[in-house]
């Protein structure tokens, strides 16, 4: 498979920007941070990059004018569709490996930028399109879909609220020994199950913690790497399918979501195993999506994601698959699945400093929940 | 503060005025009998175009539920559940909505359910949002 579009492209730099609850700073002001660093980590300057990827909000034309870039191309997909088969929040990586697989560009700019936004997010009258199916019924919020998939994993698996709690607990750990993370002093089982509930049976903190912050990543061609003064990250496979329904509540196989597509797509592109992987950056936008992506990628079978997350043991540092080291969407903060990617880099490059995994040669990167999917082998 | 109404269009006017008759309606394939939610303008089973609006029995059971604590949309009592409804007349057939007639904590995992109506929206033209009591 050595000609699969994939191996023509590496992620030659990363960058990420300061994270914090209302930093005051603006969008183009947090991307241009992380840009920068990106281009200079990948070793390039402005001019070297042609082309220009992302999910959306902060747009491309502001950030292709406040760095000067002159592009061959540029896309921008949009994540906000309650659907879409072009690997969800990671779209935008593997929008462009395969421009550098085409031949187009040679090294294209991929950022998110996240904010905390306020006011009212339930809308106003005459609704259309997938909220015409939740707004009239209170369904205002994603942690209402993910909530109700959680009760079903509960009453069919006999899933605990200690075993989605190890997650957050594991996650809060990883994140005592990230410095750019949001929330670092220690939380006990105790706190997460005293905490309020926001929708059962999800408490706050099987929730992401919103935060201002980007990341960037550059992708190269591959004989780039060469040349890159870190490792280049090499992209085993890409996971974009969605083969089911595009929609948390009609799926035929209601709860799974689009991550169980997006996994096997993944895997039929790569001989490499479950197995193999030395650590996982799975979704943390609630711990139920992280139990869901578990299963899907076949670390474990369906159902028993909430043994395999249980104590923390497998997932901790040492454990058989080390989960979201840098402390996740759930302590470090919410950057809609991009810290999980720049954090899969840094463990294959060695440079995660006191949360390094040892021997980290394969590493998982995915994001999304109900219909919404997408992930990424990544190899040394 | 009240229900959020839909746009209503030629496609979605059979499902939220149905209630004014007391009866739940969706588009369905006259070829095939496949129901189609959300309305579709064909059948994406047997790609068949020709689709008619039809009522069904209303009863059905909740695949799973969740009682929200947070206050999203200001006026809106909380908590208060919201459930997902699967239809007696076809598997997957399935309605995000609200349990009434008994408290969340009576809720349960593959309880019957049974339809009834509530109105929102402009009074002088209401829609009628699907709600489930126990059967």
């Amino acid at each position: 498979m050595s000609d699969q579009l994939e191996h023509r492209s590496v992620i030659s730099g990363i960058g990420i920007s300061k994270v914090g609850r209302k930093t005051g700073l603006s969008g183009i002001e947090l991307t241009v941070s992380a840009a920068r660093a990106a281009i200079a980590d990948a070793g390039l300057v402005p001019g070297d990059v042609d082309g220009l990827t992302t999910i959306g909000d902060t747009s491309r034309a502001a950030v292709q004018d406040a760095l000067g870039l002159q592009l061959a191309w540029g896309v921008t997909g949009n994540s906000a569709e309650d659907g879409n088969a072009a690997g969800a929040q990671l779209g935008a990586v593997v929008n462009a490996a395969m421009a550098v697989a085409s031949g187009l560009v040679r090294h294209v700019l991929v950022y998110r930028t996240v904010q905390m936004k306020g006011g009212d997010v339930t809308g106003t009258n005459a609704v259309t399109g997938s909220r015409e199916w939740m707004l009239p019924f209170h369904e205002y919020s994603a942690v209402n879909m993910a909530a109700m998939v959680a009760q079903r994993h509960m009453h069919d698996f006999g899933t605990t609220r200690e075993q989605l709690g190890a997650i957050a607990v594991t996650a809060r750990r990883h994140a005592a020994l990230n410095e750019l993370a949001v929330y670092r002093s220690p939380m006990t089982m105790a706190d997460y199950l005293g905490a309020r509930w926001i929708s059962e049976p999800l408490g706050l903190y099987d929730c992401d913690v919103p935060v201002d912050g980007s990341v960037a990543v550059i992708v190269s061609a591959a004989d780039y790497a060469a040349d890159c003064p870190n490792l280049a990250v090499r992209i085993a496979a890409v996971g974009t399918a969605l083969r089911g329904r595009p929609s948390w509540d009609q799926g035929e196989d209601y709860p799974r979501g689009a991550a169980w597509d997006a996994a096997a797509h993944m895997w039929s592109r790569t001989d490499l195993k479950p197995h193999d992987v030395d650590v996982a950056q799975l979704y943390d936008g609630f711990t139920i999506l992280t139990l869901d992506w578990l299963e899907a990628l076949g670390f474990c079978a369906m159902g028993e994601g909430g043994t395999f997350v249980e104590g923390g043991i497998n997932i901790g540092l040492g454990g058989s698959l080390p989960l979201n080291t840098y402390g996740g969407q759930l302590s470090a903060g919410r950057l809609h699945g991009y810290w999980l990617l720049h954090e899969a880099c840094l463990q294959l490059r060695g440079q995660a400093g006191a949360r390094q995994v040892h021997g980290a040669d394969v590493a998982v990167a995915a994001a999304g929940g109900g219909p919404l999917g997408g992930c990424l082998l990544l190899t040394r | 503060m009240s229900r959020v109404a839909p746009l209503i269009t030629e496609l979605n006017r059979h499902f939220w005025t149905g209630g004014a008759a007391g009866e739940l309606k969706f588009l369905r394939c006259v070829d095939c009998g496949y129901y189609l939610h959300p309305p579709a303008p064909l059948c994406r089973k047997c790609f068949s175009d020709n689709i008619e609006v039809a009522a069904v029995s209303g009863r059905g059971h909740v695949v799973t539920f969740t009682v929200n604590h947070q206050q999203w949309r200001p006026g809106v009592e909380v908590p208060y559940n919201v459930a997902l409804v699967e239809l007696i007349e076809q598997p997957g057939l399935r309605l995000t909505t609200n349990i009434v007639g008994c408290s969340n904590e009576q809720i349960a995992i593959g309880m019957p359910v049974t339809v009834q109506f509530e109105s929102a929206g402009d009074a002088s033209d209401p829609v009628f949002v699907p709600l489930f009591r126990p059967l």
